[in-house]
């Protein structure tokens, strides 16, 4: 029987509606008793003196690049860089090589993660075979062998009749349909958002009613089949807006936003002057959209943040803008960079921010965790909200560097990651 | 900075008179003389002396100007920090073929503008002959250059400099030597 | 506003209008004015840049922009080595940075570079030790056409302030309209610009330009018609129908001329399209300025040049 016991730490967890002083002891990798004191004196303890105690934190998107593209990050690189990040469990979406559109390639993803024993991995499957938009996937086998949930991610679920019958089919299986809404005739093969910015750059813009459009052709989708329906990454006003009606009017539908399209504006292309790692997709966009997702965050209408994580190799981002390609890493910075903005700067109440990395989620996705209830398993997520530290890319765990953050120095930090009770990482003190 | 007056303006006149006189008497045929002054002081001294000559003979010489900038041995990998100069007119009203330039500068030092003004003069044409007037020699010649007319011989060391003042661009007139006094 | 002009360029590269102020912009046009003057002479050169390698390293077609360049280069006695995207190892798959690192290693003094994406001068200009002077990147900026615009009607007006310029065609895809609004605006000058719907960028206007639907309404009044390049069969018919149609609302015919004042300039970047976005009668007439956007353009890339091969100082007295 493995104990450990965390003491002095500030337990913060949404799902019980706690924030105190608080004692949390671990047995055999699951929380046995949460009080104000506890004495084991076979326990290891854990000091956790001026730390706050949150249920582990997950991010439902991210990109692993394994099987495929194993020169930009693998499962085990992967999932290393979550743990450092503060993350316990992870979703990986399916745009690997193969795509993820049957149950061996889930099965093979998810024998990788427990090789690699660090952070959970729930793959989320195909909609359409090979990402083709054209033919289901085979959801049923998938959930089987462990999908979550099913997306196309990175590109549309173009086809309205097949983005119905997936969110019909998907019921099934009480699973969501994930869509990264982007209208890709409209898109016009730009490159960054659609406005002032893009034109004084002379760059081919993305106008952000290529992203609601398909918002809307969702959310009035999923009303119809009654299927729920998640937008991955939204990063418009008027997808927001799409996304708040729905919820007035009862649609299952929900959202998540990534830090880069709350931290950063179109105006980084700008002063980086062509700075690849500020090429996203969907954009950055512009002030008026930022703080439309800012204000959705506080009141509620974006149900969880997510990095997008989406590593690339060195040698592909140093290409000219127009042709590197999109993406760019968080899982290591998403603590920090989300904390600093939301919490410190516009004042989101600390319980309603881990709410939106762990409870949220998980159950949005209805994934173990997210909670410190007795019974729990033992992912934990422990931070340093004083902590003040430079963002340092080669310093990551992951393989790839590709951040628009390098450089920044900011507060809040992730102190331990415990997956199971065990401490999978934990921050080097000075 | 602090200087000396080595010139004043009646001793200015002077100079500029004698010259005139000797530019006459060495000419030759004054009708092939063409004063050029090198930017920026030597065009007003050109101008000055083209009249002299005019009352002398009563014949008045064309005057041209000349920039020198982008011919200048100063600028260039092998100067450091170098900065480009500023370009100023080059404005010769009549062909300097078959003339007797006489280039027209108001100190003469280590004789480097004056290389630069000859080759900058050699690609508007041929002329017959190059001569050299200025209004004061300093000394220091750093290449074998010699002029023809001079008004004042000044000796100097490197630590000074020889500042001309010319009524119609410095609203004062006379030759000072200045010196950078020790802190 | 007259501007005094600054004492040197700041940077070490020119990529585009944007970065220069008001008064390095009359630097560069007062010295390209001088500049004019060695194409009068007889020997058409100037030992400025005697022994300075400049690399004009083209990853775009194009005869005219280059040549104007090369004949700056030549005008100054500096070396010009031509380097073309498809004869090249460009076409082996080596990146642009690749292939800028290897010329630096020959130790080139200046890099002229035209390329189809935005932002591949600012790229080269951060990693190199070279000047990097862009000759047009994507649809961003084009600051020596700006530059010799800019030149040509001062030269015929006396000064830019004041004027109102009117700048019409596919803006959407132009970099020269982009680095002409810059310029002019910083110049005091007034810009319109005019062009189908389809092809006019948004928030163009907040570049520093009114914008009109109708040409008539750009040009009406104006001083200076300058007419973009239109390129139909670059961007598919998507945008606009037909070169016919272009032609009935947005080419610059005599009649539409004379909406302008009466002695309004006609330029146009070149190379034209008679009968497309220009009525050769319009070319060709008295207005028209062209020939002398083409020899302003020598001038100013020799100044360009001769600026960034140095700062600037007061001659010394020797």
């Amino acid at each position: 029987m493995s104990r450990l016991l965390i003491k002095h730490g500030r337990v913060v967890d949404p799902s019980q509606r706690l924030d105190e002083g608080l004692n949390v002891l671990i047995v055999d990798g699951k929380v046995a008793r949460i009080a104000e004191r506890i004495e084991d004196k076979e326990a290891d303890i854990f000091d956790a003196t001026g730390l706050v105690i949150a249920p582990g934190f997950v991010d439902v998107h991210v990109h692993l690049r394994e099987p495929g593209f194993e020169y930009k990050e693998t499962i085990a690189t992967g999932t290393a860089a979550a743990v450092a990040g503060g993350f316990t469990s992870v979703c990986c979406m399916p745009n690997t090589q193969p795509v993820n559109d049957n149950a061996a390639v889930t099965e093979f993803i998810r024998a990788r993660a427990a090789e690699a024993g660090l952070a959970h991995v729930y793959p989320i499957g195909a909609v359409s075979k090979g990402l083709q938009g054209e033919e289901l996937a085979e959801m049923g086998e998938m959930a089987r062998a462990g999908a979550v949930a099913f997306s196309d991610d990175g590109k549309p679920v173009h086809n309205s009749y097949l983005m119905r019958r997936a969110l019909e089919y998907a019921q099934l299986f009480d699973v969501p349909v994930v869509d990264h809404c982007e209208d890709p005739n409209l898109a016009a093969k730009g490159v960054m958002h659609e406005g002032a910015v893009a034109t004084r750059l002379g760059l081919r813009g993305v106008p952000a009613v290529a992203e609601e459009v398909m918002a809307a052709r969702d959310v009035v989708l999923a009303e119809l089949t009654g299927g729920r329906v998640h937008i991955a990454h939204v990063s418009t006003r008027g997808a927001l807006e799409r996304v708040r009606d729905g919820k007035a009017r009862g649609v299952a539908v929900t959202c998540e936003v990534t830090p880069h399209h709350l931290a950063l504006t179109d105006q980084a292309v700008a002063d980086s002057e062509y700075d690849t790692d500020t090429k996203v997709n969907p954009p950055l966009r512009s002030g008026d959209h930022v703080e439309a997702l800012i204000q959705g965050v506080l009141d509620g209408t974006v149900d969880c943040l997510a990095t997008d994580h989406a590593p690339h190799h060195a040698d592909e981002k140093v290409l000219e803008y127009d042709l590197a390609p999109f993406g760019v890493v968080g899982l290591e910075t998403a603590i920090p960079v989300t904390y600093d903005l939301l919490v410190r700067r516009r004042k989101l109440p600390l319980r309603l921010f881990i709410a939106l990395w762990s409870s949220n989620p998980a159950r949005l996705f209805r994934l173990p965790g997210g909670s410190l209830k007795v019974g729990s398993p033992a992912d934990i997520t422990v931070l340093d909200l004083d902590a003040r530290a430079t963002v340092n890319p080669d310093r990551f765990r992951s393989l790839s560097r590709n951040t628009p953050f390098a450089g920044q120095r900011l507060k809040g930090w992730p102190a331990a990651t415990l997956v199971g009770g065990k401490v999978l990482w934990r921050r080097e003190r000075k | 900075m602090h200087r000396v007056q080595v010139l004043d303006a009646r001793g200015v006149a002077r100079a500029l008179e004698r010259m005139a006189a000797e530019l006459v008497e060495r000419v030759g045929d004054e009708k092939l003389l063409y004063l050029v002054g090198v930017q920026t002081r030597g065009v007003p001294i050109a101008r000055r002396l083209a009249k002299l000559v005019a009352a002398a003979t009563g014949h008045e010489p064309p005057v041209g100007a000349l920039d020198i900038a982008l011919y200048r041995d100063d600028v260039g990998p092998w100067r450091p920090a170098h900065q480009q100069p500023i370009l100023r007119d080059t404005e010769l009203p009549v062909t300097v073929d078959g003339k007797v330039v006489c280039l027209v500068d108001d100190v003469l030092y280590t004789g480097r503008t004056v290389r630069a003004a000859l080759d900058t003069l050699m690609d508007y044409g041929r002329p017959h002959a190059i001569r050299l007037a200025v209004l004061v020699d300093r000394g220091h010649r750093e290449l074998p250059i010699a002029a023809d007319f001079v008004g004042r011989t000044v000796p100097t060391s490197h630590t000074e400099d020889v500042q001309v003042r010319l009524r119609e661009s410095d609203g004062e007139e006379g030759v000072w030597i200045g010196k950078e006094v020790a802190e | 506003m007259s501007v005094k002009p600054a004492a040197r360029l700041r940077g070490k590269d020119l990529v585009g209008i944007d970065p220069l102020s008001a008064e390095e912009i009359q630097l560069i046009l007062e010295t390209a004015e001088q500049m004019r003057d060695i194409a009068a002479r007889p020997i058409k050169k100037v030992p400025a840049l005697r022994g300075k390698t400049v690399v004009n390293l083209f990853m775009e077609a194009s005869t005219r922009t280059r040549f104007s360049f090369e004949v700056a280069e030549k005008r100054l006695s500096a070396d010009s080595l031509n380097f073309s995207a498809t004869s090249s190892s460009v076409s082996k798959g080596e990146t642009l940075v690749d292939t800028a690192l290897n010329l630096e290693a020959m130790q080139p003094d200046f890099i002229v570079i035209r390329h189809v994406y935005a932002g591949a001068p600012h790229q080269l200009a951060r990693i190199l030790r070279s000047s990097v002077i862009n000759a047009g990147d994507g649809a961003h900026e084009h600051p020596t056409q700006a530059l010799l615009d800019a030149l040509t009607i001062r030269l015929k007006r006396g000064s830019l302030e004041g004027q109102v310029v009117a700048i019409v065609g596919d803006l959407q895809h132009s970099r020269v309209v982009r680095s002409n609004i810059l310029l002019l605006n910083r110049m005091g000058t007034t810009v319109r610009v005019a062009g189908p719907p389809s092809l006019i960028p948004l928030e163009m206007d907040k570049l520093g330009c009114q914008v009109y639907r109708r040409m008539e309404d750009a040009i009406a009044g104006a001083d200076v018609v300058m007419m973009l390049r239109i390129q139909l069969e670059r961007q598919g018919r998507m945008n606009f129908p037909t070169v016919r149609e272009y032609y009935d609302f947005f080419a610059l015919t005599p009649e539409r001329l004379k909406l302008a004042k009466r002695d309004c300039l006609v330029m146009h970047p070149g190379p034209m399209n008679r009968g497309v976005e220009i009525d050769s009668r319009v070319a060709d007439g008295p207005q028209s300025v062209i020939l002398e956007q083409v020899t302003n353009g020598v001038a100013v890339r020799m100044a360009v040049l001769y600026l960034l091969a140095g700062g600037h100082g007061e001659p010394t007295a020797d």
